[in-house]
């Protein structure tokens, strides 16, 4: 059985407690890696293979590589907990059940680019979440793991917490670093990337919590035995947060390359009722949907790629046989409707036509071109608009229109 | 609609604390929205006088965030997961539940300002899924029948 590394306090009473995380290990990996150069924690982390959890598993140690080395400028981390992805709910169990290692993460990270001021930016409906983390910094300024000189390295750090308002468009970085300056969370132009000029125009690191919980395990048991777990280009554990029809929703950790079979069989207990499977949303709402011959895809990066989605943030939502595609469908495009932020005409006018249009077509009011009229959205959408929330609006849509035509067009001709 | 007096005390001391500490848009429009419930028009062009912003900044910021109400809301707020695994989990027939025992539609309060009915996207919380929130209190695992009663129970 494999051996939690991210998930390991989850569910040790008090695991939120920083005498709970000392009392198993915790705060350990920091002075090692406040006794390292900055330079070597980068090439720990290169090394490791460690690609981001928040979506696009971009490599974190090039990202960390692309922030100016020069002391003089001032830089920011940012913390991710804007969790938003329907389906997703890893980065808040890390949170609320385990906050210190977050922070330990935090520091490291920060330690490693040269910065000395980091924001955690989390959805404004976390309230625990946002307890948990007011009190976890509160208890790490106290002990000295935040704040001037941290464990008398002559390093020093500060923390603090921003909430959202509630806008999915704010997990995307650029649109976060807007929010958090407090303007409306529309996505910035890039280049240039944050780590040229981010948060008030100063390079920024943004990483997602799960990502930023890898870092203090990487330092302190090794970028190889990091390397070793998953598969040579998708590395590491990963949480796997399974919803649906399953016996037993929830999160489980896993090395990435677990085949689907197996989360949902083994792990979370298979289908409500011994129903098939019709399909699978892999890695949240934003990513195409799977069928059931596709279950022994392993959940890694490139595998879900080969197979027409992606691994996203992991969030694997069963779907059993008996459930209305046309209404699962019409749900994720209303879904992305709503948090199109308006800025650009595809994604804006786009996403609201999809929605409207199976809104018709679900209702049984569906006219006989509906279906090439949402095709040839969903190809003025994709890859035409400024951000990835139109290409995420429009890819499941496709998918689902691919796989179900049959039953799309049974619901022009009457609802079910 | 009754023509209601707000007190801008508690608006103006927010507002030169916010000065001093220079707080971003988005806190003070949450404490505001602490101290008045919703965010009246009369109080986001105080603020945007007081902070010297365009009224537009503020209404702009104000009108992009889904948890910033520009209207009163009621006494008890329920807001209905209805994101894809609530969704494929029940939720849909939850709200058309709800929504004929309040006699409004989701996004709108009922008459007397006991409850405001919301729709949402997901909470993460799917493990748990159907979930809505009720003054604040997560609650899973819902059908059409544990929830009408809940709503029932409101005082």
């Amino acid at each position: 059985m494999f051996e939690k590394v991210l998930l390991r306090n989850a569910g040790v009473p008090g695991s939120e407690r920083i005498d709970v995380y000392l009392s198993r290990g915790g705060y350990q990996a920091l002075p090692q890696a406040l006794a390292r150069t900055p330079a070597e924690l980068i090439d720990m982390v290169k090394r490791s293979g460690l690609r981001g959890r928040g979506g696009a598993g971009f490599p974190s140690g090039l990202k960390w590589g692309f922030m100016p080395t020069d002391p003089a400028i001032t830089k920011y981390v940012c913390v991710n907990t804007d969790e938003g992805e329907p389906g997703t709910f890893k980065d808040r169990q890390l949170v609320e059940q385990d906050p210190h290692q977050v922070i330990e993460g935090v520091i490291i990270t920060s330690y490693a680019v040269g910065a000395h001021r980091a924001f955690v930016y989390i959805r404004g409906e976390f309230f625990d979440g946002m307890k948990r983390w007011v009190k976890a910094i509160a208890d790490a300024y106290e002990r000295g793991y935040l704040g001037r000189d941290i464990l008398g390295s002559g390093y020093g750090l500060d923390l603090s917490v921003h909430r959202g308002a509630g806008a999915y468009i704010c997990g995307e970085e650029t649109a976060m670093i807007e929010s958090l300056e407090g303007k409306r969370g529309q996505p910035r132009k890039k280049p240039p990337f944050p780590a040229q000029a981010g948060l008030f125009g100063r390079p920024t690191l943004v990483h997602n919590v799960e990502t930023l919980c890898n870092v203090p395990h990487i330092v302190q048991r090794g970028p190889e035995w990091y390397a070793g777990i998953g598969t040579p280009k998708s590395t590491g554990p990963k949480i796997f947060c399974v919803s649906g029809h399953v016996n037993r929703p929830g999160n489980y950790e896993l090395p990435l390359g677990a085949p689907l079979r197996e989360i949902i069989f083994e792990h979370a207990g298979g289908v409500r009722g011994g129903r098939a499977i019709k399909a699978v949303i892999p890695g949240g709402s934003s990513t195409p949907m799977l069928t059931p011959d596709q279950l022994d895809t392993p959940m890694d990066f490139e595998s879900l790629a080969q197979a027409g989605s992606m691994l996203g943030t992991g969030a694997v939502i069963v779907i059993g046989e008996g459930t209305c595609m046309v209404d699962v469908t019409r749900r994720i495009a209303r879904f992305f409707a709503h948090e199109s932020c308006g800025y650009c005409a595809p994604c804006r006018v786009g996403t609201r036509r999809l929605a409207e249009t199976l809104e018709r077509v679900e209702t049984g009011q569906g006219r006989p071109g509906d279906l090439d009229l949402l095709a040839g959205l969903c190809e003025g959408i994709q890859g035409r608009t400024f951000c990835p929330l139109g290409d995420a609006a429009a890819a499941p849509v496709r998918r689902s229109l691919e796989l179900f035509r049959g039953e799309f067009e049974a619901h022009i001709r009457s609802a079910c | 609609m009754i023509e209601e007096t707000l007190d801008f005390a508690p608006l103006d001391e927010l507002l030169d604390r916010a000065k001093a500490e220079k707080m971003g848009l988005i806190p003070v429009l949450q404490q505001t929205q602490e101290i008045y419930g919703y965010l009246p028009a009369e109080v986001l062009q105080r603020i945007a006088k007081r902070l010297s912003l365009s009224p537009s900044q503020v209404l702009g910021v104000a009108s992009f965030y889904a948890q910033f109400h520009r209207h009163p809301r009621g006494r008890h707020i329920i807001q209905q997961c209805d994101g894809t695994a609530c969704h494929v989990r029940g939720a849909k027939n939850i709200i058309t539940a709800v929504q004929d025992q309040l006699g409004i539609a989701a996004g709108h309060t009922t008459p007397d300002m006991k409850v405001t009915y919301e729709v949402v996207y997901c909470l993460g919380s799917c493990a748990l899924a159907p979930v809505a929130i009720i003054d604040g209190n997560v609650v899973g695992r819902l059908s059409d029948a544990r929830m009408t009663e809940l709503v029932n129970e409101l005082p």
